[in-house]
């Protein structure tokens, strides 16, 4: 029944797009968590190059009221585009593994770097693409695996990820490494396990990993990239399942994307992405 | 209690139990959120998909569990007859016992696997191991050192000072009498809250995941998080039940054998 009910609403939205539809993405009419406000929300630390701005409690390393890093960005427009200002805009720390908790849910969506799965899609509702992602591995300088070539020459290291990426599956079914990789709950854990040598190599979305190299690990690098075709990845927004807020999304979202606004976006915070090596 | 009144009491039983559970299930199974709280928590096709690795995955807790209840048993031995020993001379080794004793079982045990475990290899030293299961193994041997030692140090002294008073007038030493006469009636007692304590370390291998180490807690976080779906939890808890209801009944049976037999020494 509720599933039935997602999927229609997302079909009418991503087919008709214009016209009628538009009428009931009007402010007024959002079914909203909070009357008159859109309440987003995302994880804590938010980290560049996804947020952006001096950090400002309750947020740390940065702050997702800013407007600065890339999914800041794409939500404060989106949220234009709705008809929200600036100050009508909430935020709310949404742990990764709560943002599909069953049950009601206390944000209108979730930006966090959240890939679109289909199992996933059984539980939550996903926006269209806002970016379209590839995996990388980041590795101390002067190791061994820094001068690894392909996705071959990872077999042998200690990989790692963090919990909830889709990294980590990229690892088992496209590296098969020999050693079991290790999963970590936070991307702080990950980063303290890569400085200490107890992983060899680790995976992360490649604007992560310009964040690693540039602000976490100071000496390490970006061994290389993996070919977008293997997994063919992209991130959401997550909603409650069935909320009809989807449609209205997605619909600025295509506004965005065929204006070239989002195209700008990436370039302006993701704007390093495409210097990294392809490991074939 | 006449043959009726067992049968009356029975009865009572089962209706009650009766009641109890199906008002539970009804409970349960009306409340608005259930159809979701099924499909998410109870999907049998998400449990078959992931109950192997899951069960893999647990192989890693038992071993956890198995290595350091070896050393558990020895050094919260070693820590219970250093708080008990006598004499002004050992009043330091007193104190550093009662201090080990306060801060590990004043620390949650997550953080003193997450200190250890990403604390102790960051110190760069060629000698130090960087596995993270062994710090995650360290870290509970630590930890379960200090509680197991006060299971034993009550046994210690739940022992009739007379019986050391004894073994010492017969001319036994100190040691003596503690290995020959005390530890062994010490051990007999403490069995059943040693046992509860296995019981806890073995849920508390989850714990070492933090690390990275994929035991079964993990892989089941893995699942969910790669389906957005908590079955694999189920799946999870449903191994680890598995191992320690056996225990638990064990232990049951164990302190009803030890009732019995004190019981009928009393007659």
């Amino acid at each position: 029944m509720l599933a039935g009910c997602g999927g229609s609403s997302n079909n009418n939205a991503s087919s008709g797009g214009t016209g009628t539809s538009s009428n009931s993405c009007a402010k007024a009419d959002l079914t909203l968590v909070n009357d008159g406000k859109l309440t987003v929300g995302t994880d804590n630390p938010a980290f560049p190059p996804w947020f952006g701005g001096p950090e400002k409690s309750p947020w740390k390393v940065s702050d997702p009221r800013s407007g600065q890093g890339f999914e800041s960005a794409v939500a404060y427009e989106v949220a234009r585009r709705l008809g929200f200002a600036k100050n009508e805009v909430n935020w709310i720390v949404v742990p990764f593994n709560t943002a599909f908790a069953p049950g009601p849910k206390k944000f209108d969506f979730a930006i966090n770097q959240i890939s679109y799965t289909p199992q996933r899609a059984k539980a939550v509702a996903f926006s269209d693409s806002y970016y379209n992602v590839n995996q990388a591995v980041v590795a101390k300088r002067g190791t061994p695996i820094a001068g690894a070539q392909s996705s071959a020459d990872l077999q042998k290291y200690k990989l790692g990820a963090q919990l909830g990426t889709t990294s980590y599956q990229y690892i088992k079914d496209f590296i098969k490494p020999s050693k079991q990789p290790a999963v970590f709950d936070s991307n702080d854990a990950a980063v303290a396990a890569l400085k200490n040598g107890q992983i060899d190599g680790l995976v992360v979305d490649l604007p992560t990993a310009f964040y690693v190299t540039a602000a976490q690990v100071p000496q390490s690098k970006i061994v290389g990239q993996f070919p977008t075709g293997n997994a063919g990845e992209r991130f959401g927004m997550v909603f409650e399942k069935g909320n009809t807020l989807v449609g209205c999304v997605n619909q600025a979202l295509n506004e965005m994307k065929s204006d070239g606004t989002l195209q700008k976006l990436q370039e302006k915070w993701l704007a390093k992405v495409g210097n990294a090596p392809i490991l074939h | 209690m006449s043959g009726a009144e067992g049968r009356r009491g029975a009865l009572i039983a089962i209706f009650s139990t009766l009641v109890v559970f199906t008002g539970l299930a009804l409970l349960i199974t009306h409340a608005p959120g259930w159809p979701e709280v099924r499909q998410t928590f109870f999907d049998w096709g998400q449990f078959k998909d992931s109950f192997p690795e899951i069960a893999r995955a647990f192989l890693l807790n038992v071993k956890i569990f198995l290595i350091a209840e070896a050393f558990i048993l020895v050094f919260a031995l070693l820590l219970a007859v250093i708080r008990n020993l006598p004499g002004p001379a050992a009043l330091p080794l007193r104190i550093l016992g009662i201090a080990y004793a306060d801060f590990f079982r004043g620390v949650p045990t997550i953080l003193v696997i997450a200190m250890l475990g990403f604390g102790a290899p960051a110190l760069q030293l060629n000698w130090v191991p960087l596995s993270t299961t062994f710090w995650g193994i360290v870290a509970l041997v630590l930890v379960y050192t200090a509680y197991v030692s006060e299971v034993y140090r009550a046994g210690i002294e739940s022992v009739h000072p007379s019986q050391n008073a004894a073994a010492r007038s017969l001319g036994l030493t100190h040691w003596q009498s503690l290995r020959a006469v005390v530890l062994p009636q010490a051990v007999r007692r403490v069995i059943p809250p040693l046992l509860n304590d296995f019981i806890g370390l073995q849920k508390d291998t989850a714990l070492v995941g933090f690390l990275g180490s994929v035991e079964a807690f993990k892989q089941s976080q893995i699942d969910a998080a790669a389906t957005f779906n908590y079955t694999s939890y189920v799946a999870a808890a449903l191994l680890f039940v598995a191992l320690t209801i056996p225990l638990a009944r064990f232990t049951d049976w164990l302190v009803a054998r030890d009732r019995r037999r004190r019981q009928a020494a009393g007659t």
